[in-house]
């Protein structure tokens, strides 16, 4: 599929991009809102085409057990559920990271707890970027707020895996999920060839050549000494991720009294609240997040510097609010404007929050 | 120009591929688009909606309450959609099924027999296109030519063969729509 105009859905796009970028696997269990990333890649039937493997497992637990074994051997491998979904993953996910297997998970959020609503909502980012497994870890997190980003996403994701050996996340919800919007794909990059999985992952398990040691893939350690030394390294990664790979937006940031900060869906309907205030001769600003960790607290920080008040928009009882405030230091009013349990804010209710909680 | 839609009606409709075929027709013709679906319990109840941007500039929010077209096309979707209709808008509605019509004084009221005349015709298939084409009479916001487009990017290529009649049931579409006074 060479570069061209579409229009899809956020799923649809996740399932292009898949394919378009050269994954040598997926593997995955429906749910609402996310099937249509499976959907896609059932009808695309890539293993006709690049020969990427698409598999329904019999679980969630599988599909995330499927990822560890495929992508230890230095391949491309990915999964995509929701919210229940991915809660069933935690175990898998701190099993990647422990091992340090590069690879993509998909989380299209839906309201909980529990089994919760099949609509849109923003409260796992507390699952995503404080744990959800056990151990110090991190997963690189993304969160697209549109669909050309739900594409792009994709490839930046094997970027950053890859560089840093770690599992990347890509947060996103059942509203940029479900929603079309116009999208330009791009060219095919062909999946690696075996010479250059071995390049890339020098690490794998792809066989044991004659004068190299065996490349032991595990998050088992039982010397504390050196479970230490390995703790050490993933801390430095994930302090080098925060150095050099933070993702954010500033929208109309430079003069205004007053910022929004969201990100994914949030952040679009943020974005035409701000526009509203504006036209009422309020000047507020957005600032949207893309990479939810690493979090750009210097660059919040700096934002927030200049501003009387700061609005945190998700579709959750309050979580993002939490890092914003560290960002901060609390040294600006911030307050928490969310609807959840998959109900969406219209942008009005955006802005009297705004109006409300940080204005008055 | 930004124009911001809601068709509303039953599963089965075409309610969702009205929109589709709508909004890729804006792609065709380099607008911005963004095509937001219901796909909640509502949805497996019966009901269908989906909202529908197309506009000159970087939309905002798929996600919207307020607009400036609702095309309704049954009786639930009217008593939910009509208070949401900004003052001065547009409400397009099929009178198949209504029994209590719209009473707003506010926005402008059109209605189109879209399905007493496909049954007519026998083109129920294609009854949602009448219904396009009564709100294109009105706004036209996108070209013929477009829509043409549009039709060949949203329909598989096997339903080709279907697409002059589903141009000439927009055409039809154009001369049924008609005003609604509120008295």
């Amino acid at each position: 599929m060479a570069r061209e105009l579409q229009l899809m859905k956020g799923n649809e796009a996740i399932a292009r991009a898949m394919i378009a970028s050269g994954c040598d696997g997926y593997f995955g269990y429906p749910i609402t809102p996310q099937s249509e990333v499976m959907e896609t890649l059932m009808a695309e039937k890539p293993w006709e085409t690049t020969g990427m493997v698409v598999l329904q497992a019999e679980s969630e637990v599988a599909s995330i057990n499927m990822v560890y074994g495929g992508a230890a051997t230095g391949k491309k491998v990915a999964t995509s559920s929701s919210s229940p979904g991915i809660s069933l993953m935690q175990e898998g996910l701190t099993y990647l990271a422990g091992a340090e297997i590069p690879c993509l998970i998909v989380n299209v959020m839906r309201g909980g707890p529990g089994l919760g609503t099949i609509q849109p909502s923003q409260s796992d980012y507390f699952q995503s970027v404080k744990g959800g497994g056990h151990g110090d870890y991190q997963l690189y997190t993304l969160a697209p707020a549109s669909v050309q980003e739900m594409y792009d996403f994709v490839f930046d994701a094997w970027d950053i895996a890859f560089k840093y050996r770690n599992p990347v996340l890509i947060l996103s919800d059942g509203a940029i999920g479900q929603c079309m919007e116009k999208l330009y794909t791009r060219d095919n990059v062909a999946r690696w060839s075996e010479e250059e999985r071995r390049a890339n992952a020098p690490w794998g398990t792809w066989g044991k050549p004659a004068g190299r040691g065996h490349n032991i893939i595990t998050s088992l350690e039982l010397d504390s000494a050196r479970q230490e030394v390995f703790n050490h390294k993933l801390q430095a990664k994930y302090a080098e991720m925060k150095e050099k790979e933070v993702r954010f937006e500033a929208l109309n940031c430079e003069d205004a009294d007053y910022i929004i900060v969201a990100y994914g869906s949030s952040s679009r309907i943020a974005m035409k609240a701000m526009q509203m205030a504006r036209e009422k001769g309020i000047k507020v600003g957005l600032f949207r997040l893309i990479t939810l960790f690493p979090f750009p607290t210097k660059q919040l920080a700096e934002v927030a510097k200049r501003v009387k008040g700061i609005l945190c928009v998700e579709m959750s009882a309050g979580q993002m609010i939490e890092d914003v405030r560290l960002a901060t230091q609390c040294g600006v009013k911030t307050e928490h404007f969310g609807r959840f349990g998959g109900i969406i804010p219209t942008p009005g209710e955006v802005l009297e929050a705004l109006e409300n909680k940080i204005i008055k | 120009m930004t124009e911001e839609i809601i068709i509303a009606g039953f599963g089965g409709q075409g309610v969702l591929s009205m929109g589709k075929i709508l909004a890729y027709s804006g792609v065709m013709q380099d607008k911005e688009v963004s095509w937001m679906p219901s796909y909640g319990p509502e949805m497996r109840g019966g009901t269908a909606n989906v909202s529908v941007i197309i506009s000159d500039e970087r939309i905002s929010s798929p996600i919207i309450n307020q607009f400036d077209t609702a095309i309704i096309l049954n009786q639930q979707s009217l008593d939910k959609f009509e208070a949401s209709v900004k003052p001065g808008g547009l409400l397009i509605f099929d009178p198949n099924g209504i029994t209590h019509e719209p009473t707003r004084k506010d926005i402008n009221i059109y209605k189109i027999a879209a399905t007493a005349k496909a049954q007519e015709l026998g083109i129920s298939k294609v009854f949602n296109m009448v219904v396009l084409g009564g709100f294109l009479k009105l706004k036209p916001i996108v070209d013929k030519q477009y829509i043409h487009e549009g039709l060949e990017h949203s329909l598989p290529q096997r339903h080709w063969n279907l697409i002059p009649q589903n141009e000439e049931a927009i055409e039809i579409g154009k001369n049924l729509i008609e005003p609604v006074q509120v008295l």
